[in-house]
């Protein structure tokens, strides 16, 4: 049994969180770089431009990349043989996330679904995480997080189709859902597909999915052509840099299937900006 | 063909009807923040007759909710929040004398209408570049609202500060325009 510090994973969240809110991740920069050298639109080539400009200045200044530092999502697996010393796993998340909020001058965008108050203070309090828990073998805690603005959370959706609607039916479902966005989530755009499981397991594989590298190839090669498939789809819709016109709308198109029940097949769209704030250490 | 101004607010129905959709405009002087709940409360005090926090007249609201300063620094990161969520708000100000919004996203038909009827313009500032355009902020103040935190009321001064204008005067969007010239049907 390996024995880890509750302090050790407060430390390492507050890290990650003060770190990502400044610094756009390689992929997420590498593919950025690469949309403003294929966009044809000179109107989102100059919003694009300002974007890496952004970018730089955040990184260079430790500025917030966005106003909005998102809500604080994680999906952690836990080694059956790791033993947190001192305190909960889920507790040293949480305190880990209000510490990076806090100390990184991050904004508190959490509240009361109706009283829209904020909880605790005005500054720093985004409690409580989003946090996905998985059990898994080894002794270690692999750790994936990203900062989900509110954006580009408003126009993800889902629904449960009849099988008979097949793959044509998620091509036009998840090409609906980003035509009608059209500038609001602030493309270029991660679209992440969740497809199966239940209505719920679809939406969260849909939110899983944001988290993989843009670039990296689905490992199911039936739906590494479907993302191929969707992204085209998707670059024809001519909704460019937010929403200024341009060919390059969508960056990245990930799929997360699973199996499901005889009589459905659910699909959920999540949508992530431009600013993928998204990170992955092992403890 | 688009054109580029620079503009010192307060805004003029003068100024308001030279721009076109798609110009680009460096703003400079005073602008007010406010988002969802700060615009509901401006629109509560004038159905109650009573005086708003700051002169509607010519003024710009910027949609934002800041990230808290750095030690030293006016205000944080400030970039524009999605719009829509202020569209059933908006045009009651407009018809009080508002002369730009600045945000991000679509707007509704009543927005629009208004911005025809009382001359007004929608801006847009770019989305995510809440680093680069909060640095173009050289002054900010709660002027109202500080129990709402990010969504207070704030005072601006800034410089500079670049935009383009989606919505003008005359009907047009370029949402609309943009996206027409590259989409495959």
């Amino acid at each position: 049994m390996r024995e880890i510090a509750y302090e050790e994973i407060v430390k390492n969240v507050r890290d990650i969180i003060v770190y990502s809110a400044s610094n756009l991740p390689e992929d997420a920069l590498n593919a950025m770089k690469e949309a403003y050298e294929n966009e044809k639109s000179p109107v989102s080539k100059e919003v694009l431009k300002q974007l890496l400009k952004n970018a730089d200045i955040a990184s260079s200044e430790a500025r917030p990349l966005c106003q909005d530092t998102g809500l604080a999502v994680f999906f952690v697996k836990i080694g059956a043989d790791v033993k947190v010393v001192g305190g909960l796993l889920k507790d040293a998340i949480n305190e880990g996330t209000e510490k990076g909020y806090v100390e990184g001058y991050l904004r508190a965008s959490t509240c009361h679904p109706f009283t829209r108050a904020n909880n605790k203070d005005t500054v720093g309090y985004n409690l409580p995480a989003i946090i996905h828990l998985d059990i898994v073998e080894g002794d270690k805690i692999d750790i994936e997080y990203a900062a989900k603005g509110g954006g580009s959370e408003n126009v993800s959706r889902a629904r449960v189709f009849p099988p008979a609607a097949g793959k044509q039916g998620v091509i036009d479902y998840v090409r609906e859902c980003i035509s009608d966005a059209g500038p609001n989530p602030c493309p270029p755009l991660t679209v992440g597909v969740g497809i199966g499981g239940t209505f719920e397991k679809a939406v969260i594989s849909s939110k899983h999915a944001l988290f993989r590298n843009i670039g990296s190839v689905n490992e199911d090669p039936e739906m590494a052509e479907l993302e191929a498939v969707i992204l085209k789809e998707l670059n024809k819709l001519g909704i460019g840099t937010m929403g200024m016109g341009g060919t390059q709308t969508v960056l990245a198109v990930h799929i997360e299937a699973n199996p499901c029940h005889i009589a459905s097949l659910p699909v959920s769209v999540n949508v992530q900006c431009h600013s993928s704030r998204h990170t992955h250490i092992t403890i | 063909m688009s054109k580029t101004y620079n503009l010192t607010t307060p805004l003029s129905d003068e100024t308001i009807s030279e721009l076109k959709s798609g110009d680009i405009v460096y703003l400079n002087g005073i602008i007010y923040t406010a988002r969802d709940a700060a615009h509901k409360k401006l629109v509560d005090l004038l159905d109650e007759g009573k005086e708003l926090p700051f002169d509607l007249n010519g003024a710009i609201i910027y949609f934002v909710g800041p990230t808290p300063p750095k030690p030293g620094d006016p205000i944080g990161s400030a970039g524009p929040t999605t719009s829509y969520r202020m569209d059933s708000y908006s045009p009651r100000l407009i018809a009080e004398g508002l002369k730009g919004m600045i945000g991000k996203g679509k707007r509704n038909k009543d927005v629009t209408d208004a911005c025809q009827k009382y001359k007004a313009v929608y801006f847009g500032a770019t989305g995510g570049a809440g680093a680069l355009l909060g640095k173009q902020i050289v002054s900010a103040e709660i002027i109202a609202y500080p129990e709402l935190g990010p969504e207070a009321i704030r005072k601006l001064e800034v410089v500079d500060f670049p935009v383009t204008v989606i919505n003008d005067s005359y009907g047009e969007d370029l949402y609309k325009i943009g996206r027409a010239q590259y989409e495959i049907k």
